[in-house]
């Protein structure tokens, strides 16, 4: 298990490989596709200072206000590859280090992880309860009121957050190595 | 006899279905992952994925929180007596649905496809889905299903003949449209998934079959020979490509094949697959009168 305390820099990520296992501590943000396109079509400043070094979490939980504080109940990963094509400029233009999400992402976002020096982790899809148990603190939420709750970047405080680096800044991606091998068994299958 | 709907009691009785569903996993689930985690070897990606899930289980059941925050479409399968009002049903559905959501049983999850705008409350138009049938039994009985959209943007309709699967109009084409689709999917759809297959129909019928299948226990034994011969082969076959849960890799790509049949148009042959996420949410209210089940 690796630790990795946010903000993170370009050697630490560096330091990661294809099936590492991390342990996440800090602040990060969460973001889907409303967001995603915001950040991409109108560069808002405000989250700057949020998300340099830091990661992004894709995930649009569920949520609970308990006199006055939000609280995450349930926020596992949601599926990335719909993120693909803004993810690479989104991470450059905001020095974001990594992405966590589902599933995996494209030649695009992987050819960006190699160039910046950032990685794409991947948490257990499903796994909502005990991931928003690693939610300590809800700092704030971003465009609540425009984007719904699932959509809404909200800033979190994580311990002890688990994911596993399946593609690393070094071209590898675990996503491609897994798709080609049963390819191959789907071609026999099939007979083709 | 009539059937007299107390309103009240009826939400409350659907509330505590839609809790059920999204926070406390059927035990035919929870048996399967466990099997398909001691199947996986020890030390590896599959094996630790699934140890997260089982303890994920668990923790939603004991702290009454969803397993996952992918809350889904909440779809419906309510069969009624004779008598009782459809726009009654659907109303104490829809009022209970809102409380679950203000309860945080379930994410606001609909949202109007023009606007963007999401409704907060899990309501709007088709949303919730309702399927109504009648019986002549003195009771309701609601199959509710939250279906989350992962697993649902990898679902699929094939028709056949397929070319380039080299596909017929016969079984074998449907175990190829089956496995085309499971391949495509790879780890998106949360692997390992329960896949319910419906053949033949229209595009609407035959995926309505489709997901009709996914409230089949997952241990069950289809009564159609073909079918069930068909659904082992599948299962066997699907795990051996090698996805594994999340798509990790490892044995454990397809917890489950649950295959239904609809008569089809001479002209047509629609091979449909519902995709359904290892958190398989589903369960199965009785209500009568004097009491209520759920399964």
């Amino acid at each position: 298990m690796i630790k990795i305390n946010l903000p993170t820099d370009e050697a630490k990520i560096r330091s990661l490989k294809v099936g590492d296992e991390v342990s996440i501590d800090g602040i990060m943000v969460t973001g889907r596709d409303a967001a995603h396109s915001w950040m991409l079509d109108e560069k808002p400043d405000e989250i700057r200072e949020l998300l340099k070094g830091s990661m992004i979490y894709h995930c649009g939980p569920v949520v609970d206000k308990k006199d006055g504080e939000w609280r995450f109940v349930a926020a596992g990963p949601t599926t990335s590859i719909r993120e693909e094509p803004y993810q690479g400029p989104v991470m450059k233009e905001y020095g974001i280090r990594a992405a966590i999400g589902k599933g995996g992402m494209g030649a695009k976002t992987l050819a960006a992880l190699k160039e910046l020096g950032a990685v794409y982790l991947h948490a257990v899809g499903g796994a909502a309860t005990i991931l928003a148990q690693s939610v300590k603190k809800v700092h704030d939420v971003i465009r609540l009121e425009e984007f719904g709750v699932p959509e809404a970047m909200w800033v979190i405080e994580v311990e002890d957050f688990r994911a596993v680096v399946t593609m690393d800044s070094h071209g590898n991606s675990l996503h491609d190595t897994v798709k080609a091998k049963s390819e191959k068994i789907r071609n026999e299958l099939l007979g083709l | 006899m009539t059937f007299r709907l107390n309103h009240d009691r009826f939400r409350d009785a659907v509330l505590e279905l839609i809790r059920l569903a999204s926070t406390d996993m059927s035990p035919d689930v929870v048996k399967a992952i466990t099997m398909a985690r001691d199947n996986e070897d020890a030390g590896s990606a599959a094996k630790s994925v699934l140890n997260v899930i089982l303890q994920n289980i668990t923790a939603a059941q004991d702290g009454s929180t969803p397993i996952c925050q992918d809350t889904g479409t909440n779809i419906h399968y309510i069969t009624i007596p004779v008598g009782v009002s459809m726009r009654a049903v659907e109303k104490a559905v829809i009022e209970a649905t809102r409380l679950a959501t203000a309860k945080a049983y379930l994410r606001p999850n609909s949202v109007d496809s023009v606007t963007g705008k999401n409704s907060g409350d899990n309501t709007g138009i088709m949303s919730p889905y309702f399927h109504f049938e009648e019986w002549d039994k003195p009771a309701i009985e609601i199959k509710l299903a939250l279906k989350g959209g992962g697993s649902e943007n990898v679902s699929g309709q094939y028709k056949l003949p397929d070319a380039t699967l080299e596909a017929g109009r016969n079984m074998e084409g449907v175990y190829k449209c089956v496995v085309d689709m499971v391949f495509k999917a790879q780890g998106q759809g949360c692997a390992p998934g329960i896949m319910g297959v419906g053949i033949g129909g229209d595009r609407a019928t035959s995926m309505i079959v489709a997901k009709k299948q996914l409230f089949r226990k997952l241990d069950d034994l289809n009564p159609d020979p073909d079918l069930a011969s068909m659904e082992e082969r599948l299962l066997q076959d699907l795990n051996k490509l090698g996805i594994g849960p999340m798509g990790f890799g490892g044995k454990t790509t397809a917890l489950a094949v649950k295959i239904g049949k609809a008569h089809r148009l001479p002209a047509s042959f629609f091979v449909s697959l519902a995709y359904m996420c290892w958190a398989d949410r589903r369960r199965t209210m009785t209500y009568s009168e004097d009491e209520v089940r759920y399964d």
